[in-house]
């Protein structure tokens, strides 16, 4: 029988020759991944196993990322449970501060995820891996523990939906933009239990960058995974990162989808989501006017270097306004050390932005830019629920670097082709 | 297996947020939690739930966050099972592993009203709501996922394997 891309990986890693929408099976697992707020309950569990100890200490990942350095005595508590569990166990991927970055741009980066791997982690974004042609998904922390005594973990096989990309996007459409474009169109929860495969000859227009943010969103549509094909820039990528032996796996061209959308990214514009669900989107030309207290430029979505370099070229012409906070964080070590090697850190700050070591802080409303009542804030994270980012009636309105560092400098949503660029 | 209870009904994208708001995850006590479980959305719940309630909601219940304090607080509060038209797949997936019986039913989800008194039967998915005296047929669960929930959960069932 004919099957999807992530159903060929699923059944290779089950060991069967084939699988089909909704059977349930045991898949093998090459990386289980897990943060500073998921392990800790996940390591309590794993007291309740009669066998005690991890299945591989190479095939674990745990990633300081969400309150470090520590913002408080509990976020240190966590930590401290985190990193004594790693000792114990020899994990050879443990991530503490001075090397940590948040854990789904890390991860790729140190060439821990290959084309072809089955991952889990105890974070719903552990999706994004699938830009790589990978089978990543969030789980929840049993499933975690599950995967760190065993290596496996049970799955029901999703169906998939189908998004064949043409054209190629325009100066100031992103990744973000075309992501966010798919939610607005399909809904939150548009994809729920499904494959989002992302296919068609706009997929090479896209740099990995782009296509790490557009699987890291699959789950704000409600997604099991998002995931694209394997081609030239991926392979490069890899190899530029990695040592681990990657497969390549492809769709069958008469797999069955329950969906199938064409989406023309020469059409596409820059777009927002509106608060509270990142399905309420509008495209920059129809935001109206929105002034705006706080700009935060970072996260697993997009704190990479492209994002900085984006956001960098409009910061280098334009100041930020008097009176709007503009927070940038770059998602890894690496990633901060190039972005100073570039001159982008010095961009920032002779801009008027502060430039912080990579964290999640504000991203969930942890620290580092919470907001004050009634405040609105244009961020380049992924969720923009009630309180996400700080009190109940803040606002979060989720854009790209492009779109938040041009609102910085405005303070009020605006696109840089307000700016006259 | 079956369940029976009163309901308390929801509507659509209930997240974990509201389930089990953060303020209370410094604690993983499941009785702790369930002290503050729906207080966003209903603050009477907790003064109200019996042991063998039953949640029924909307589309895409448990949306948001990975956390798995969400079903715990809900099983703990004495829930005996949660009927949805849809759940966010996380939390099905959580609610699994830490054997919690839930059960898809969009028919089940418009059909019966808050207070209804309501009969489940897991191996037949079928869900009889005694004040109506109406029946809907729920997804069954696959004999896999029954073998967990009976054993209340993923690591006893793994440990039940050895
Ligand atoms: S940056 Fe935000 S969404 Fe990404 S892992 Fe951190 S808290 Fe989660």
């Amino acid at each position: 029988m004919a099957m999807t891309m992530t159903q060929k990986i699923l059944a290779a890693a089950a060991g069967l020759e084939e699988v089909k929408a909704g059977q349930l099976i045991e898949a093998k697992l090459d990386l289980v991944l897990g943060n500073d707020i998921t392990s800790p309950v996940a390591i309590h569990e794993m007291d309740k196993f009669e066998k005690q100890g991890v299945f591989d200490k190479d095939k674990i990942a745990l990633v300081l990322d969400h309150f470090v350095p520590n913002k408080d005595i509990k976020s240190a508590e966590h930590c401290k449970c985190v990193r004594e569990f790693a000792c114990q166990n020899s994990i050879s991927n443990f991530f503490d501060v001075g090397e940590m970055g948040i854990e789904h741009a890390l991860l790729p980066e140190k060439g821990l995820v290959v084309a072809g791997d089955v991952v889990i982690g105890a974070d719903s974004h552990t999706c994004t891996y699938g830009a790589l042609g990978a089978f990543s998904t969030g789980v929840g922390s049993t499933d975690m523990a599950a995967g760190m005594a065993t290596g496996k973990a049970w799955f029901k096989v999703p169906s998939a939906i189908k998004f064949i990309l043409t054209g190629k996007p325009s100066q100031w459409v992103s990744g973000k933009d075309v992501i966010l474009h798919i939610i607005g169109m399909i809904g939150v929860d548009g994809a729920l239990y499904k494959s989002m495969e992302f296919t068609g000859p706009g997929v090479s227009n896209l740099s990995m960058d782009d296509r790490f943010t557009i699987a890291n969103m699959a789950i704000e549509a409600g997604g099991k995974n998002g995931i694209f094909p394997v081609d030239d820039k991926t392979i490069a990528y890899m190899k530029g990162h990695s040592t681990k032996e990657f497969k390549v796996y492809e769709a069958d061209e008469d797999a069955k989808y329950d969906e199938v959308y064409t989406i023309d990214l020469s059409q596409l514009k820059p777009t927002v989501s509106f608060p509270h669900l990142p399905e309420n989107t509008k495209t920059i030309d129809a935001c109206g006017d929105v002034p705006i207290d706080q700009v935060v430029i970072g996260s697993c979505t997009n704190g990479r270097i492209e994002d900085l370099r984006v956001a960098a070229s409009i910061l280098e012409r334009f100041p930020v306004k008097k009176g709007i906070r503009c927070i940038v964080i770059p998602a890894t070590q690496k990633i901060y050390l190039q972005a100073i090697e570039e001159g982008l850190v010095q961009t920032f700050i002779k801009a008027g932005a502060v430039v912080s070591t990579p964290t999640c802080g504000p991203c969930l409303g942890g620290y580092m830019g919470i907001l004050a009542e009634g405040e609105r804030c244009v961020s380049t994270t992924n969720r923009n629920f009630v309180g996400r980012m700080g009190h109940i009636t803040s606002e979060v309105y989720l854009a790209s670097p492009a779109v938040a560092a041009a609102s910085a400098v405005t303070g009020k949503i605006s696109g840089p082709e307000e700016l006259g660029l | 297996m079956q369940a029976k209870g009163r309901v308390f009904k929801y509507g659509d994208n209930v997240d974990t947020d509201v389930i089990i708001p953060a303020r209370y995850l410094n604690s993983s006590d499941p009785a702790e939690l369930a002290k503050h479980c729906m207080e966003d959305i209903d603050k009477e719940f907790v003064n109200r739930v019996q042991k063998g309630d039953i949640i029924v909601a909307d589309k895409n219940f448990g949306c948001g966050s990975s956390r798995e304090h969400a079903p715990i607080a809900i099983k703990a509060a004495g829930v005996s099972c949660v009927i949805a038209e849809t759940f966010a797949r996380i939390f099905y997936r959580n609610a699994i592993n830490i054997g919690l019986p839930i059960i898809e039913c969009p028919e089940a989800s418009k059909g019966i009203e808050a207070g209804d008194e309501v009969e489940i039967d897991f191996d037949s998915g079928i869900i009889y709501d005694r004040t109506k005296g109406t029946q809907f047929q729920g997804q069954a669960f696959p004999p896999f996922m029954q073998k967990i929930i009976a054993a209340e959960g993923l690591i006893n069932y793994i440990n039940q394997q050895k």
